[in-house]
């Protein structure tokens, strides 16, 4: 067994984490958190978590970044807001989780064969090209990308039901006007720069 | 505005047509005809907003901007369009520098957006006093006997609650019972079905929606009524794979409520988008009586 330290040093948190994470999620409460748990006990997905929400509020308040951006529990946040309606300390704790996954994208942090971050950008990569989401193809590049093509073969039993009644098409949909999007997607990162 | 434009996102015309197909005979029916908006994009969904979020508040504002030009609010039935659309709406209201730049990139593409589109949820519209006063008058088959879990979820709810309690909505309810159906103490109306994590991590899928179909079950309900195309697929997909992992019967038709509501107002069962369910509905039709026909 090798022995590691389990307890950070205070020079080795990052002191500008909080601030990031405020600016990025909108919600200025984050350091009114009072560790109450509301937001832990009220989680569908805390048990599944690595850690539960009430220790990531302290993660980002404290500087935890790294443990905070590798976790899984960001990308197991289903957006159920049931933690951000219930919080005492009006904490907008699903957007924080969002601005987490999106520091972690950023920072090229996530678990890049994990099937929940690979998702997100694949879906956001169609609509961006295309104005519309393919449900179909959508799932055929989330297999893919994610290297699970048994998974998808676990699947062709359920998309044969959604073919039979109709609910599913192997149509790339689209808008029409495909230029207008673009020039938006390009003013924005124009302006990022 | 001048009423209302139907925003059908990806959904509508893909996994859930029959929500489609059962939303607008209603709104036809009650007199407020409902046009789809023309050239709409992706509401972005949760997806959009986990990577860019910049990009997603903008992707929205553009069906807001389409909105706008014809000078109508949006009907979003879908519960993630709603939110997402709600929640872009809310930031471009705001002062913030990035909303000033998404308004300005908006308007730089040729869709201009000034902050005068509402969105709602048609159950919001169709629980309001005198139109569910309409509904009522227009009742030809009443779905007594029917005891239906109402499901609302989410998003729908949450985090903005201006129209019903994010814990415990009851408008869903009391539209049920204006049609005659009996609505069962659902305490998991508004716990999550993991939404799209039931695509990526299929052991929780299966968990979430065990405990929504068994608690329906325990509760004996006929049936469960959704608002959202993703509950309603979650809910209805997975129920082969529960039984078989949980060992249990939990099986039971999972609805649009617009689907229940067309029925009572005695619209053609045929274009209700019945015929897309996966599971067994005759147990359902023989509990209505008559096969479903007045």
């Amino acid at each position: 067994m090798e022995i590691q330290r389990k307890v950070k040093y205070e020079e080795e948190l990052d002191k500008q984490f909080l601030d990031v994470i405020k600016q990025m999620s909108g919600s200025e409460e984050i350091d009114r958190c009072i560790q109450c748990g509301t937001c832990s006990s009220s989680c569908p997905m805390s048990v599944y978590m690595d850690y539960p929400p009430r220790k990531i509020i302290s993660m980002v308040k404290n500087g935890f970044k790294d443990e905070a951006l590798r976790s899984f529990t960001i990308w197991l946040c289903p957006s159920c807001y049931t933690c951000q309606v219930r919080c005492p300390s009006n904490i907008k704790i699903t957007d924080v989780m969002y601005a987490l996954k999106r520091k972690a994208i950023e920072e090229h942090v996530y678990p890049s064969r994990f099937a929940i971050p690979v998702l997100d950008k694949e879906m956001s990569k169609i609509i961006g090209r295309k104005g519309r989401n393919s449900e179909l193809w959508l799932i055929l590049n989330l297999y893919l990308k994610s290297r699970n093509p048994l998974g998808l073969l676990k699947m062709a039993p359920m998309g044969l039901k959604l073919m039979k009644t109709g609910r599913m098409s192997l149509k790339k949909e689209s808008i029409k006007d495909k230029r207008q999007l673009q020039t938006l997607l390009m003013a924005l990162k124009e302006g990022q720069r | 505005m001048n009423g209302y434009v139907y925003y059908p996102g990806c959904s509508l015309k893909g996994n859930s047509k029959h929500y489609e197909e059962s939303i607008l005979p209603i709104f036809k029916e009650i007199g407020m005809p409902l046009e789809e908006l023309g050239d709409w994009n992706c509401c972005g969904a949760t997806a959009y907003f986990s990577v860019d979020d910049t990009m997603a508040a903008a992707i929205c504002g553009r069906n807001l901007s389409l909105a706008e030009k014809i000078n109508k609010d949006i009907i979003a039935p879908c519960a993630g369009c709603f939110l997402t659309l709600k929640k872009s709406n809310k930031f471009l209201h705001g002062q913030s520098a990035k909303a000033q730049k998404i308004l300005a990139a908006l308007e730089k593409a040729g869709c201009g957006y000034n902050g005068k589109v509402d969105v709602k949820h048609p159950l919001e519209v169709l629980t309001q006093a005198d139109i569910l006063e309409k509904i009522k008058s227009r009742v030809t088959r009443k779905l007594t006997g029917l005891r239906v879990a109402c499901y609302y979820g989410c998003q729908l709810v949450r985090p903005f609650t201006d129209f019903d309690d994010p814990d415990y909505p009851m408008s869903l309810d009391r539209l049920m019972a204006a049609v005659g159906a009996e609505p069962v103490e659902f305490s998991g109306k508004t716990r999550c079905c993991g939404g799209s994590l039931t695509g990526t991590i299929e052991e929780v899928g299966l968990r979430l929606n065990y405990i929504l179909l068994k608690e329906a079950k325990r509760k004996s309900a006929d049936v469960i009524s959704t608002i959202c195309p993703l509950c309603q697929f979650n809910l209805e997909i997975l129920q082969n794979k529960i039984v078989k992992k949980y060992k249990e019967n939990i099986t039971m038709p999972i609805l649009f409520f617009s689907q229940l509501i067309g029925l009572a107002m005695g619209l053609p069962k045929q274009d209700l988008g019945f015929s897309r369910s996966i599971i067994n509905l005759q147990p359902m039709w023989e509990k209505i009586g008559n096969g479903g026909r007045p």
